[in-house]
């Protein structure tokens, strides 16, 4: 697309403005709606956007393959880590209260951060890695096209 | 009154885009209108109060699955084939199954019953302790990642597990194709 000059730059200003999105729904969920799913999805968009109009090779030089697919795994491995880490506490899977036994709902909000930023890394990992993966293969319709 | 004049209002659009989706034949237009849909259904749950679902409705259905239809139309084709069969079973098939989903909700609770079997179950405890023992404003956040914390693991697993299966499927098709190129060089 490198004659859709309109485009190009409502991309460059728009994509900084959806990731500081993404960061006020993924830890202001707890007060408004949203959370690690939809912060995840919005934080993808962002680096979707960016390929779509600057092109694979680019967004790939900021966001490397190799790390998309390790965020898959890690997001799920911070939400089940989390879990356990509390077992090593000394209480159930997944009781937030251990963060805190003086003040659980203290250690509520604890626990609500770190498994929602375990979700939020496994979307934007899932979804940019399928985006990556469809967007790598050589498309049969050429710009013109559509 | 004003509500029921919204709720009239999206799904007359919500049928007609349903129908012009029907009725088209290229593609690209296809998967612009399934966009519509998707931002008039999060529409549509703005005007139930389910704010959360409607956020990632627009998110998932209007943003992520527009951009990967267009990623499938541009590696096969942007215009339908014409249908090999009539299309008088699917029909049949459809509206039969309409009727009996239609026929099912007659004997459920009506929207928003406080006697409703769902609404009787954990809902009130969870309503009612949330602020006590989790202190979070925005008590489905507090349903979805604590009380239900356990479910919401499964979910993310779900997420990761379709993610490898994709990627499986797209890139073990490229890797084939290069050995078949492969051997066809030597």
């Amino acid at each position: 697309m490198r004659h859709h000059l309109i485009l190009r730059v409502v991309t460059k200003l728009l994509v900084g403005t959806i990731i500081l999105f993404a960061f006020y729904v993924q830890f202001h969920g707890d007060f408004s709606p949203g959370g690690g799913f939809q912060a995840g999805v919005i934080m993808a968009v962002a680096f979707i956007l960016y390929g779509v109009v600057f092109g694979l090779r680019h967004v790939q030089s900021v966001f490397p393959i190799w790390l998309v697919h390790k965020l898959v795994a890690l997001g799920v491995l911070i939400y089940a880590g989390t879990g356990v880490w509390n077992m090593v506490l000394g209480y159930e899977f997944l009781h937030y209260g251990s963060f805190n036994p003086h003040h659980m709902s203290h250690g509520q909000h604890w626990g609500i951060l770190a498994v929602e930023f375990g979700v939020g890394v496994t979307v934007t990992g899932v979804m940019v890695a399928i985006y990556y993966a469809f967007a790598a293969r050589p498309p049969h319709i050429g710009d013109d096209d559509w | 009154m004003i509500e029921t004049l919204i709720n009239i209002a999206l799904f007359a659009m919500l049928v007609f885009t349903a129908l012009a989706i029907v009725r088209m034949d290229r593609l690209f237009a296809v998967v612009m209108l399934s966009g519509v849909f998707s931002l008039l259904s999060a529409m549509l749950f703005v005007t139930l109060d389910a704010v959360d679902v409607a956020f990632t409705e627009a998110a998932v259905g209007a943003g992520i699955s527009t951009v990967l239809m267009l990623g499938t139309i541009a590696l096969t084709a942007r215009r339908e084939k014409a249908p090999s069969h009539s299309s008088a079973v699917p029909l049949v098939v459809c509206v039969v199954t309409g009727a009996v989903l239609v026929y099912g909700t007659l004997d459920m609770p009506n929207f928003g019953d406080a006697k409703a079997p769902a609404n009787l179950h954990v809902a009130p405890d969870y309503l009612h302790d949330s602020i006590e023992e989790i202190d979070v404003p925005n008590v489905v956040t507090s349903i979805l990642a604590s009380y239900r914390g356990y479910d919401t693991l499964g979910e993310t697993a779900v997420v990761f597990t379709a993610g490898i299966g994709v990627l499986l499927i797209l890139s073990g098709l490229r890797r084939r194709r290069r050995y078949l190129d492969e051997d066809e060089d030597t």
